[in-house]
Order: structure tokens, then C-alpha cells, then sequence
């Protein structure tokens, strides 16, 4: 069984839950914030990397161009731009969609690798897998989807995906039999759930919420998942002992037990 | 022109009510780059003077009737994005590769309309944001659309100022929302993960050679941790414009709709401190 861990706004305390409840019903973790992976401050696991990630990038034969512009007509990135006697490439621009050899008619293009990010595994309490992206890189999905062929559908894996509703968050959720939507009962919190009510929806996955620091903020969160009837599966109070915790990059179920029972049980409800 | 962006690594740091803070505290256009999950209209309320429709990348789609199911087309897709003769839309990265190959010629690309772009009048002055439809990509295009119309409005009202409110991360839409800004400020908070965010952040600053400031935020939920970040910053040369400590009028003023100087006297004294600091760097 697949679960990602999701959001929408950040910072409401996915990483939290996916570390927790990997931690308590002993499953695997992913930790699909390639952008800043953190699972791994509170597994800390000894890491080895098992994998680059590449994105293909086209380079130009000069003696074979005709500069026909092709390619740069075919690019749906602007991604080459071809002058008289010369092409400059804008590799932060290119997809790697592999176009411009398809459509070159004098074999004047391979492709070469460009390596973009990591995938590293480890194991401590639980085995973890994490993918993350080079600095300056802009493309997160290639890193995700390379992370994902690791989860194994027959065993339990957690995904902790990235904040915010765009294509990364999406990708991480891809797949997934359940997904997990980690809230805070502000304004700000329930905008963004809304948004990736909607996400969700549009991918047909079963779905619950939890509400994290439940205590602060408003009622708004809640009245909208009891209006229209989205089940609340858990609710994290408020407390200065987990945030406490959390800012040492220690996981509460550890030091708290009645949470780990309280994770299992919300485990078992979502099977 | 100039051109501040708030940014953190981390989500959840505080970015968006500090931006808001600042809407009391100088004149300038601010924009909000966070396309896929905007706050900072919840509490600039603006009135909408302008709704500007956004075309993303084009997506394929196969004609059913002229396929015959060949699977050129899955073979060549590099995003995957083709699975059953079918195109996943929130996959698609509108390359056109699957058109070139089709020998059918059962694919076409469709332009859609996948979010807008707002230009708004609020209590503080003028404020652009984007808004993708869900489950859209979210790419630096919408980003880079909202700063362009952001730089029409300042020049139009003879603004010399844009803040812009980043989203969370490192990726595409933080690159194009912090890209030739003249300063970006980094908004960290005294956790392990959040430090760890920042320095990503800050690597990612100086990658693209902009000039760095950090606030720290919540400073006193581990001291500690913020002597950390105090010690890492002064290695690197960065300096910390201030230092906010936990509130709950924080969320208090988020949930009245309000922004923190609005709210309350005593943190508007230091939030206006921290603003000056910021001023005095773009000078």
C-alpha cells in the first residue's frame, strides 16, 4: 500500500506525520521534498547514494548543422536559438523532451547526460529512501518519479511529498492508493487544503485530513471537512513539547507512546 | 526598479505574513509568485481591477477514432505522461515530441487557460498575484508572467519598489521568483529541518549571485538552534536583519484577516526595525 503525505501549504507538518507513522507501523519512507529533504533529520539514517538522476540534454555538431532552425522552431522550451554560423543552448530552459533530435534531418544532435540530483538509501529504525535535486537545478519530477520506481506496492511505503499544489506535490501523489492531507486550522491552511481537495479529487484517490497544532487559529478548517463530509483522521494538539521535539529533529512517537498507538490505529482505519 | 523577494526553503516559516507586514510599512507593488497555493490576498483582500487569463504549456491529446493503439507515442514520451493511449493532462509537459512521432497523426496539442493573473487594489496600494487551476503545472512561466505585469503596474504608478512573495522550496517557480531580484530575504526558523532548508536556499541565492539577508523567525522556540544559524551566518558573511520571537497574535492577526503591524503596537515597532534594516541594504 502506497500513502503519500501531502499538504498543500507547507510548513503544516507533513514531514511530521510521515516520519511518525513510518516510525510506528514500521513501513518504508520517501521523502519526495527533493527540494529540501528533511525525513532524514529525524530517521537519521546512515545514507549511501544508489543512484544519479540525469536529465538528457542535446548537444550541437557544427561541421554537420545546416542551421536550418528545426529545432529551434520545434522547441517548446526557446530553449535553442540558432544564429547565422553558431547555436547557443539555454540548458536550464531544455525538458529533456528529446525533440530537436527527432526533428534535426542532419544528424547534427545527440544527447548527452546532464546529472540534476541523487537518490540515497539507508535504514535505521526504517529503511528510507530520498531523492534530492542539485542546487540551481529547476526540474524536481524527473528526481520524484526516479525515487518512486523504489516503492515496492507490495510493502507499506509512506511518500512525504513536497508543499505547494504544482508538479511536484501532483507526482508524488501519483499512484498512491491513499493520500494524507496535513493541515493547520488557519486561513491559510484551509485555502491551500481546499486546493489540494481539489488535486486529490482530480486523481480519484481515496483521502483523509489531519489537523496538526489543532488549538491555534480558527474552526474553519474543521467546519469545512464536517460540511462536506471529508473525514478527519487524526488531530495533532497544539503543543510545545512536540514543537520542541520537532526542532531537535527528534520524531514524537518516540518520546510520547500513547502517538504511536494513535498512528497505528488511524493505519489500520485507512487499510 | 527594485526588487526584493521573501523566500524561505522550508514552507510554513512565516514568509507571507512577514511580506504583509511590510504592505503597512512601505510603498511598493507586491507580488505574490506562490501560484499554487497564494496566501497573501487573504490578508491584502484585494479588489480586483484586472483578470488576465493565463495559457500554460500547450497539452496533447490523442484522437481516439485515427489511434491504433501503436505505442509510439508512450515509447517516446519522456515524462511518462502517456499510459493506455491516453494523456495524463497534469503530466504532460506540452513538448510535442508524441505528435512527431505518431504515424496517424492522431495527436494535436490544445492550448488551455490553466490559472489567472490579478491586478488588484488593496488597503496598502497595488498588489498582482497568480492563481493556477488546480492540479496545473506550476511552472516559472505563470511566475515570471506575474513579475512582468508586477514591473507594468510600478512603472505605470512610478512605484520604484516590487516585494515579492516567494514559494516554498528550491525548484522552478523559487528560481523564477527570486531570479535578478536585488535582494532576497530568507526567512528561517530555529529547527533542525528549517536550517537545513535555509542553507539550501542560501546556496541557491549565491548560485544565481544575489545578495542574501536572513530573518530568523520564532528565534526563541529553540535558542540554540538560532545561535546555529547566527554562527552560520556570520561565517558566511550573511547578515540576519532581525529576529522575531514566537507569538500567537501571529496567527491571531491571520485569522482577523489582518497583517501583524495592523495588529498589534509593540510587534510593529520591531517588524518596522527589521524594514529599515532591509531599506538601509538597497541602498
Amino acid at each position: 500500500m502506497i500513502i503519500t503525505v501531502a499538504s498543500g501549504k507547507g510548513g503544516t507538518g507533513k514531514t511530521t506525520v510521515a516520519v511518525n507513522l513510518a516510525l510506528a507501523t514500521d513501513a518504508k519512507l520517501y521523502d519526495c521534498d527533493v527540494e529540501e529533504p528533511n525525513a532524514n533529520i529525524f530517521i537519521k539514517a546512515n545514507l549511501q547514494k544508489i543512484e544519479d538522476v540525469f536529465l538528457m540534454n542535446p548537444s550541437f555538431d557544427l561541421n554537420k548543422c545546416t542551421f536550418c532552425k528545426k529545432c529551434a522552431e520545434f522547441c517548446a522550451y526557446n530553449a535553442i536559438a540558432v544564429l547565422p554560423s553558431d547555436i547557443l543552448f539555454f540548458p536550464e530552459l531544455c525538458s529533456g523532451c528529446g525533440g530537436c533530435k527527432i526533428v534535426c534531418e542532419h544528424d547534427a544532435i545527440t544527447e548527452g547526460k546532464k546529472k540534476i540530483g541523487e537518490i540515497y538509501h539507508g535504514k535505521n529504525e526504517v529503511e528510507i529512501y530520498q531523492g534530492i535535486l542539485n542546487i540551481g537545478e529547476a526540474r524536481a519530477v524527473p528526481i520524484i518519479t526516479k525515487l518512486k520506481s523504489y516503492v515496492n506496492k507490495q510493502n507499506t511505503s509512506i511518500l512525504d511529498a513536497p508543499p505547494g499544489n504544482g508538479c511536484p506535490a501532483i507526482e508524488a501523489m501519483h499512484g498512491a492508493d491513499f493520500v494524507i492531507l496535513v493541515t493547520e486550522p488557519t486561513p491559510f491552511g484551509l485555502h491551500d487544503l481546499k486546493i489540494a481537495i481539489n488535486i486529490v479529487r482530480k486523481l480519484e484517490i481515496p483521502f483523509g485530513v489531519i489537523i496538526n497544532r489543532y488549538g491555534i487559529g480558527d474552526e474553519g478548517v474543521e467546519k469545512y471537512c464536517k460540511e462536506d463530509g471529508i473525514e478527519i483522521l487524526m488531530k495533532i494538539p497544539y503543543s510545545r513539547k512536540i514543537a520542541e521535539l520537532y526542532s531537535a529533529g527528534i520524531p514524537f512517537v518516540k518520546e510520547m507512546k500513547e502517538w504511536k498507538r494513535n498512528f497505528i490505529e488511524m493505519y489500520e482505519a485507512i487499510k | 526598479m527594485r526588487q526584493i523577494a521573501v523566500a524561505s526553503g522550508k514552507g510554513g516559516t512565516g514568509k507571507t505574513s512577514i511580506v504583509a507586514s511590510f504592505a503597512s510599512l512601505t510603498e511598493a507593488v507586491f507580488a505574490d509568485c506562490d501560484v499554487d497555493a497564494p496566501n497573501l490576498h487573504l490578508i491584502l483582500k484585494p479588489e480586483i481591477m484586472e483578470r488576465i487569463p493565463y495559457k500554460g504549456m500547450k497539452v496533447a491529446r490523442i484522437d481516439e477514432e485515427k489511434c491504433t493503439e501503436c505505442g509510439a507515442c508512450q515509447r517516446a514520451c519522456r515524462f511518462n505522461a502517456i499510459e493506455n493511449f491516453k494523456v495524463m493532462e497534469e503530466k504532460c509537459e506540452g513538448c510535442k515530441v508524441c505528435t512527431l512521432v505518431c504515424p496517424v497523426n492522431a495527436i494535436s496539442m490544445y492550448e488551455r487557460v490553466t490559472g489567472h493573473i490579478y491586478t488588484a487594489n488593496t488597503r496598502f496600494g497595488n498588489f498582482v498575484y497568480g492563481l493556477l487551476e488546480a492540479g496545473e503545472e506550476a511552472s516559472g512561466k505563470l511566475v515570471a508572467q506575474v513579475r512582468q505585469k508586477a514591473r507594468e503596474v510600478a512603472e505605470k504608478k512610478g512605484i520604484d519598489l516590487i516585494i515579492i512573495d516567494s514559494p516554498a522550496g528550491i525548484g522552478c517557480p523559487v528560481i523564477a521568483s527570486i531570479g535578478n531580484t536585488d535582494l532576497v530575504i530568507i526567512v528561517a526558523e530555529p529547527t533542525m529541518a528549517a536550517i537545513h532548508d535555509m542553507e539550501r536556499i542560501l546556496s541557491v541565492a549565491e548560485h544565481f549571485k544575489i545578495r542574501a539577508v536572513v530573518v530568523v523567525n520564532k528565534y526563541d522556540i529553540n535558542e540554540g538552534m538560532t545561535e546555529k544559524i547566527e554562527r552560520f551566518c556570520k561565517e558566511k558573511g550573511i547578515d540576519i536583519v532581525g529576529k522575531i520571537p514566537f507569538n500567537k497574535k501571529f496567527t491571531e492577526a491571520m485569522v482577523k484577516g489582518l497583517n501583524i503591524v495592523e495588529y498589534d503596537e509593540n510587534i510593529a515597532e520591531s517588524m518596522r526595525k527589521i524594514w529599515n534594516k532591509i531599506e538601509n541594504k538597497l541602498k
